[in-house]
C-alpha cells in the first residue's frame, strides 16, 4: 500500500527516562526506566500506580521527563543533554488512551480522517476506507462515538491512530471492559495489520489475562522501574516482587524466615510467621534467618480430607476450613493452618469431598509452586 | 413611539457582542490553559466589572476618555475629535463593562473539554490552532452562544456606565434604558411603560432561544449549558 511495506530495517524504540514528581500526602513518585522496544507487541505489565501511563506520556511527548533520551531508530525525539524535545504532534507516535478519547462531535469517519489533513482528498478517503475495512468497522463510518458499541469504539480508536502510519504505537489498556473473545478478535486484527509493518507496539495492561492472550514479550514495571523482562513464563511464573505477584494472580503471599538451606537438594526451608508451619521452597539468594516472602497460587494447592501419603510433593500441612464461597465455576476455600491459605477448587471437587466449614483438611504444595518474592 | 433609542441600543449591543467574541476567544483560551503563575491577577481584572458599581467603572472610563485622559488624547490624535459622549466611546466602555459576561462562559466551557481529547488531537499531529478550531471550539458551542447572548443582553440593559460615559444625546448615546429613565423623571409613565415592555419582551425571547438552542446542541455533543447561575 505504501513505502512502509518495503522497508527492511524497522526502527527500535529506545527509552531512557528519569523523572521525579512530588505528590501531596505520599512520597515523591520516581520514574527511572531504561528499555528497548523491538518491532512487534511488547506488553508493559504492572500494578496500578507503577508508572506505566506516565512512561507512555513521556514517550508520546505529553509529559517531559527530567532527564533522559527517547529515540526511534536514528531519530531522537527527546534528549535532555542536547536540550531537545520534539512536540507530540511532530513525533509520529500513535497513542490509544484507556478512555479512547474519540471526538464526540465527529463521525467515526471524521475521527479516523482527523490525522490525515495534509493529504489530497482522494487519498485521504481511500486510506480511511481501507483502515475501517481492515478493522471491520466500515459500516459504522457515519455514526458518532456515542452511537457505537464498546468493542467497535475500540476498533475505531485503533484505526484512527494507525491510519497516520505511526512509527510506534502506544496502547494504554485500550481493551479494558471487553470480554475475552472480543479482545482476542481485536488483537488478531491488530496483529494482522502489524504483520506487514512491524512497528514497535507497547501495550500496557495490569491484568494477567491480557498478558496470557497477547503473550510475546513482557516488560514488568513496579514503583517506576522495570523489574523484569522476558517471556510471560519468565516474568509471571516467578515474579520477583510482591505487588507484581499480586497482580499476576498469586492469592497467597506469606511472610516467613529462612530456617536452613539444603544446597544439595536445591531447596530451603521457610518457617511462616506466627505459626509452626514450615514450607520447603526452591533455593533463593538468602541465608538462614533472612526474612522472605513466598507466593503461591490458590489453584496450585491440593486439598485432601485425609493425610496423604506416598507423594512427591514435600509440603503437607494440616488445617481447618474457615469459610467456603462459590464464585461462578470456582470454589474459594479459606483454610486456617496457623496462617490462612486460600485454595481454589472446582464445585465438583468440593461436592465429592463433602467439604464444609470446620472440616479438618490437609494442604499439599509442590516445592516449585512456592515462589520467592521481594518486597 | 420613538425608535431612535431602541435602534441605538441594538446597534450598540451588536457591536459590543461582536468585539467581545473576537477578543474574548483568545483571552479565554489563554486564561483556561495558561500555566502562568500570575494568571489570577488577570482573572481578577476580567471579573471586576461584576462587582464594581457601574458608576465607578464609568467614572474612570470617562476620566481616561476625557480630553486630558490617555485614551482621549490618543483618539484625538487619530480621529480629530474626543471620545467621551460619542458612540465609539460608548462601545469601548460597554466592552469593558460586559467583558466578564463574555469571557467567563467561554473559560468555563473550554475548561470542561476533556483534556484527553486535546492530548489525542496532539498525538494525531494537530497543532494548537487546529486543536482549538476543530476540537475545543465545536465542543464549546453552548459556551459561545451563552457568551454572545449574555454580552448582548447585558449591553442592552446597562445604565450607569452609559450615563457616565455617554451622557444623553439623542441618536448618539441616548440608549433605551436612559430613555426610560428620562420618561419616568418627566412623569411620562405610559411612554416609559411601552419602552420597558419592549425591552422585557426582547430579553425574554432572546433568553428562551438561548436555552432552547443550548439544550438541543448540548444533547448532541453531550455537554451542559453554562449560565452565571450554574457556574462553579
Amino acid at each position: 500500500m505504501d513505502a512502509v511495506d518495503g522497508e527492511v530495517n524497522v526502527p527500535v524504540l529506545m527509552v531512557l527516562v528519569k523523572m521525579a514528581r512530588l505528590r501531596v500526602g505520599s512520597p515523591p513518585f520516581v520514574l527511572d526506566v531504561s528499555m528497548e522496544v523491538p518491532p512487534g507487541i511488547s506488553i508493559l505489565f504492572g500494578p496500578s500506580g507503577a508508572g506505566k501511563s506516565t512512561l507512555l506520556d513521556c514517550i508520546a511527548g505529553l509529559e517531559r521527563p527530567d532527564t533522559g533520551r527517547i529515540a526511534v531508530g536514528e531519530e531522537v525525539l527527546f534528549d535532555s543533554n542536547a536540550g531537545m524535545n520534539c512536540p507530540p504532534q511532530a513525533r509520529r507516535i500513535a497513542y490509544v488512551f484507556q478512555t479512547l478519547a474519540l471526538f464526540p462531535h465527529m463521525s467515526a469517519e471524521e475521527n479516523v480522517a482527523y490525522g490525515l489533513d495534509g493529504l489530497p482528498h482522494q487519498e485521504r478517503t481511500a486510506r480511511v476506507k481501507e483502515i475501517l475495512t481492515a478493522f471491520r468497522v466500515d459500516k459504522l463510518r457515519a455514526r458518532r462515538p456515542s452511537e457505537i458499541s464498546g468493542g467497535e469504539r475500540q476498533r475505531i480508536a485503533l484505526a484512527r491512530s494507525l491510519v497516520t502510519q505511526p512509527r510506534v504505537l502506544l496502547l494504554d489498556e485500550p481493551l479494558t471492559g471487553l470480554d475475552a473473545e472480543l479482545k482476542a478478535a481485536i488483537v488478531d486484527d491488530l496483529r494482522a495489520w502489524n504483520a506487514a509493518r512491524r512497528i514497535p507496539i507497547l501495550y500496557v495492561t495490569h491484568t494477567r489475562e491480557e498478558v496470557d492472550a497477547l503473550g510475546e514479550r513482557v516488560i514488568a514495571m513496579d514503583h517506576g522501574r522495570v523489574v523484569s523482562e522476558g517471556t510471560p513464563m519468565e516474568v509471571l511464573e516467578a515474579p520477583r516482587r510482591k505487588r507484581l505477584a499480586q497482580a499476576a494472580g498469586f492469592e497467597n503471599l506469606l511472610s516467613g524466615a529462612v530456617v536452613d538451606l539444603r544446597e544439595a537438594d536445591g531447596v530451603m526451608r521457610v518457617r511462616l510467621n506466627d505459626s509452626p508451619c514450615e514450607l520447603e521452597v526452591p533455593l533463593g539468594y538468602a541465608a538462614a534467618g533472612d526474612r522472605v516472602r513466598v507466593a503461591v497460587r490458590a489453584g496450585d494447592i491440593l486439598l485432601a480430607t485425609a493425610r496423604p501419603e506416598g507423594l512427591s510433593a514435600r509440603n503437607v500441612i494440616e488445617g481447618r476450613i474457615v469459610a467456603m464461597e462459590t464464585r461462578g465455576t470456582l470454589v474459594r476455600a479459606r483454610v486456617d493452618c496457623g496462617v490462612e491459605f486460600i485454595v481454589h477448587l472446582t464445585p465438583g471437587a468440593a461436592r465429592t469431598l463433602d467439604l464444609a466449614d470446620g472440616h479438618r483438611v490437609w494442604l499439599v504444595l509442590k516445592t516449585h509452586s512456592c515462589h520467592l518474592v521481594e518486597e | 413611539m420613538k425608535m431612535d433609542a431602541l435602534l441605538l441600543s441594538l446597534r450598540l449591543a451588536l457591536c459590543v457582542s461582536a468585539i467581545l467574541l473576537a477578543g474574548g476567544l483568545p483571552l479565554a483560551y489563554w486564561l483556561a490553559y495558561s500555566n502562568w503563575r500570575g494568571k489570577f491577577l488577570l482573572e481578577a481584572v476580567v471579573a471586576m466589572p461584576l462587582v464594581l458599581p457601574p458608576t465607578v467603572l464609568g467614572f474612570y472610563v470617562l476620566i481616561a476618555m476625557g480630553p486630558r485622559g490617555p485614551l482621549g488624547e490618543l483618539w484625538q490624535m487619530f480621529f480629530g475629535h474626543g471620545l467621551a459622549f460619542t458612540f465609539e466611546g460608548l462601545v469601548l466602555a460597554s466592552v469593558l463593562y460586559s467583558l466578564p459576561f463574555a469571557v467567563q462562559p467561554l473559560i468555563a466551557s473550554f475548561e470542561t473539554v476533556d483534556r484527553k481529547l486535546l492530548d489525542a488531537s496532539a498525538v494525531l499531529g494537530a497543532g494548537r490552532l487546529k486543536t482549538f478550531s476543530r476540537v475545543i471550539l465545536p465542543l464549546s458551542t453552548p459556551g459561545v452562544v451563552t457568551a454572545l447572548v449574555l454580552s448582548f443582553a447585558h449591553t442592552i440593559g446597562e445604565f450607569g456606565v452609559v450615563l457616565m460615559v455617554g451622557g444623553n444625546l439623542t441618536g448618539v448615546t441616548r440608549t433605551v434604558s436612559i430613555d426610560i429613565y428620562d420618561h419616568v423623571q418627566s412623569l411620562e409613565y405610559a411612554e416609559a411603560n411601552r419602552m420597558a415592555l419592549v425591552l422585557l419582551a426582547i430579553s425574554f425571547v432572546v433568553l428562551s432561544v438561548v436555552y432552547a438552542v443550548n439544550r438541543q446542541v448540548g444533547r448532541q455533543i453531550g455537554r451542559r449549558l453554562w449560565t452565571p447561575w450554574t457556574a462553579k
